[in-house]
């Protein structure tokens, strides 16, 4: 139904005649409305919902007894133990390494500006393959340093330290993107009166930034650690995926279903689903801590 | 991932000593980005010349390679589309309307950021199997998803959802009511007002939001991997290619393709950088 009026111009005032209701909304057919939100809830059922409740139903329909056998396993254990290693040395380098950016460019103007921040960006358009085969061209055997490193026997290729440097590639960008604009909205007067009032640039960072920044840094942090744990391509082709030796969660999760130890995978799987759910948990927590500030 | 808007103008810092008080984040950051960035982009694009252009042409264009290209990118670019439609529908009801479950609707969309792709591609590969939950009531129909080129479809309808939503939903929360009411007031229809009215403000949000999705879903594997059979010429896509190639210890294919899929990726960063500029066309 549409409102049969025509439109009339009311002179030069633009005031509608007060006869007219105070929302023209047209005619407001309820159930148009009902009928988005089914096709949302039924879109995001099928590829959200229903997949999400997948991985919980499949890890315990043989009961909690076996979930926490196949935690126990010598395989899953080490490779959980590699997975929060992983993040451990990962995280913290990404955070240092993000603030240092975001300070350095959050008040400047300069040539180039948009260039380094999509540079910064890049590792989110890379595929994870590709940004492992970077490093397997770099460390692998027949790569720049293959036979220096082979002469040390040093291994980065096949083994921690190449899933540490694909993690943290991967993860390089999470820091600086959610610090960046909360330095940016927040100005730096507060910074300029520390200084005039005597506080050293370490002071300034420590008492007068760092609270400033600080509940979109730890943001960019959880997101850092959640693709930390969870990153697979990276990670499969610099790991090369010796069970045991260089395999993280992940890679569990796809080696135990490709070898038919569903169960197992689904146990892995649980775990690293929980992480998610942390994550986007802190995510509604800090978006409200912030909106309300 | 969107390039963050223009600077705050700073006219007051004296930029010399601004540089001097910020000089070791700067040093921090140059030096970080040089070996983490610089020097992997480096060893990929030398090791990619040292092929020679015609050996690099027959490897980037061998049937095998071809054929992953088309499932790559066709399924990627349809999956990207088909979020355009349902991301911004999404984006529209929770901006729009009230509902029971709506938060719930808002935290479960950021799952494809947050899930590790492997536990996803698990999940997918198990509902949609041919005795899975849903896969199962497809299976009488004779669609089969898991193991087949449908399969790398939902894993990546799965993957690109979230960007859309989340590039739509703050540029629709920005659009005043009066400009609907004005449109309405006007004598316009429902329709008329979203069609000539909404959209072409949500267009660059949309179309941003596609490309994101779609670069995404190009570089996808962990999902892909677990729910394709990556046979040639049927579900395999170009990221497994490249893993391949590397299992069979062949450097210069895997560097091959991988360059194709960096171009690419860094085509899709252009076109995304240039939507954003464009959207912000009309800014001071």
């Amino acid at each position: 139904m549409k409102p049969e009026k025509k439109p009339e111009i009311y002179g030069q005032t633009g005031i509608l005649p007060p006869s007219q209701n105070e929302r023209p909304t047209p005619s407001q057919g309820v159930w148009v409305q009902w009928v988005l939100i089914g096709i949302v809830f039924v879109y995001i059922a099928l590829l959200l919902g229903i997949p999400a409740v997948n991985v919980f139903y499949q890890a315990f329909k043989g009961g909690i007894g076996p979930f926490f056998e196949n935690l126990i396993q010598p395989d899953f254990v080490s490779a959980l133990w590699l997975t929060v290693l992983t993040a451990l040395i990962v995280v913290p380098l990404n955070t240092c390494f993000g603030i240092c950016a975001a300070l350095a460019i959050a008040h400047k103007k300069f040539r180039g500006r948009t260039f380094l921040l999509s540079l910064i960006d890049l590792p989110f358009s890379i595929s994870p393959v590709v940004a492992g085969l970077m490093f397997v061209l770099i460390f692998g055997r027949q790569g720049w340093l293959g036979d220096w490193l082979q002469s040390w026997n040093i291994r980065i290729i096949f083994a921690f330290p190449g899933i540490v440097l694909a993690t943290a590639f991967i993860t390089l960008p999470f820091v600086v993107r959610e610090v960046l604009p909360v330095l940016e909205e927040a100005g730096t007067d507060q910074e300029e009166a520390a200084k005039t009032l005597g506080a050293n640039p370490w002071q300034i960072f420590w008492r007068v930034t760092l609270p400033n920044i600080r509940w979109g840094l730890l943001y960019g942090v959880i997101l850092t650690n959640a693709r930390a744990m969870g990153e697979f391509g990276a990670v499969a082709v610099v790991s090369g995926n010796i069970i045991g030796r260089a395999q993280t969660l992940p890679l569990f999760v796809e080696d135990a279903y490709k070898s038919y130890a569903t169960s197992s995978a689904y146990s892995a799987a649980v775990l690293l689903s929980l992480l998610a759910l942390v994550t986007i948990v802190a995510k509604a927590v800090l978006e409200r801590k912030t909106s309300v500030r | 991932m969107t390039i963050s808007s223009a600077p705050t103008s700073q006219s007051s810092v004296n930029p010399l000593k601004a540089l001097a008080h910020l000089s070791w984040p700067w040093r921090v950051t140059f030096i970080y980005l040089f070996f983490m960035l610089l020097v992997p982009l480096t060893a990929l694009v030398l090791r990619a010349s040292t092929v020679g252009p015609a050996e690099f042409w027959r490897i980037a264009t061998d049937r095998v390679a071809m054929s992953t290209y088309e499932v790559t990118f066709v399924t990627a670019l349809i999956a990207a589309l088909i979020n355009g439609v349902l991301g911004t529908l999404t984006a529209w009801v929770l901006v729009r309307y009230r509902f029971p479950f709506k938060t719930v609707i808002e935290g479960i969309l950021d799952l494809p950021f947050a899930l590790p792709t492997a536990v996803a591609g698990l999940t997918l590969a198990t509902v949609y199997s041919t005795n899975g939950w849903i896969g199962s009531l497809l299976a009488p129909m004779g669609i089969r998803i898991s193991f087949t080129r449908l399969g790398v479809g939902v894993a990546m309808l799965f993957i690109s959802l979230p960007f859309v939503v989340r590039t739509v939903q703050p540029v629709l929360q920005e659009i005043e009511k009066e400009v609907e009411e004005a449109a309405w007031s006007l004598g316009a229809s429902r329709f008329q007002t979203f069609w000539k009215v909404l959209l072409p403000q949500l267009m660059t949000a949309i179309l941003t939001g596609v490309a994101l999705g779609f670069s995404r879903a190009v570089g996808e594997y962990g999902s892909i991997v677990i729910i394709a059979s990556s046979i040639p010429f049927r579900d395999l896509i170009a990221a497994v290619l490249v893993i391949q190639r590397l299992e069979q210890y062949d450097y210069a294919g895997a560097t091959v393709i991988g360059t194709v899929l960096l171009l690419i990726s860094l085509v899709s960063l252009i076109a995304i950088n240039l939507l954003q500029a464009w959207g912000r066309r009309y800014e001071a």
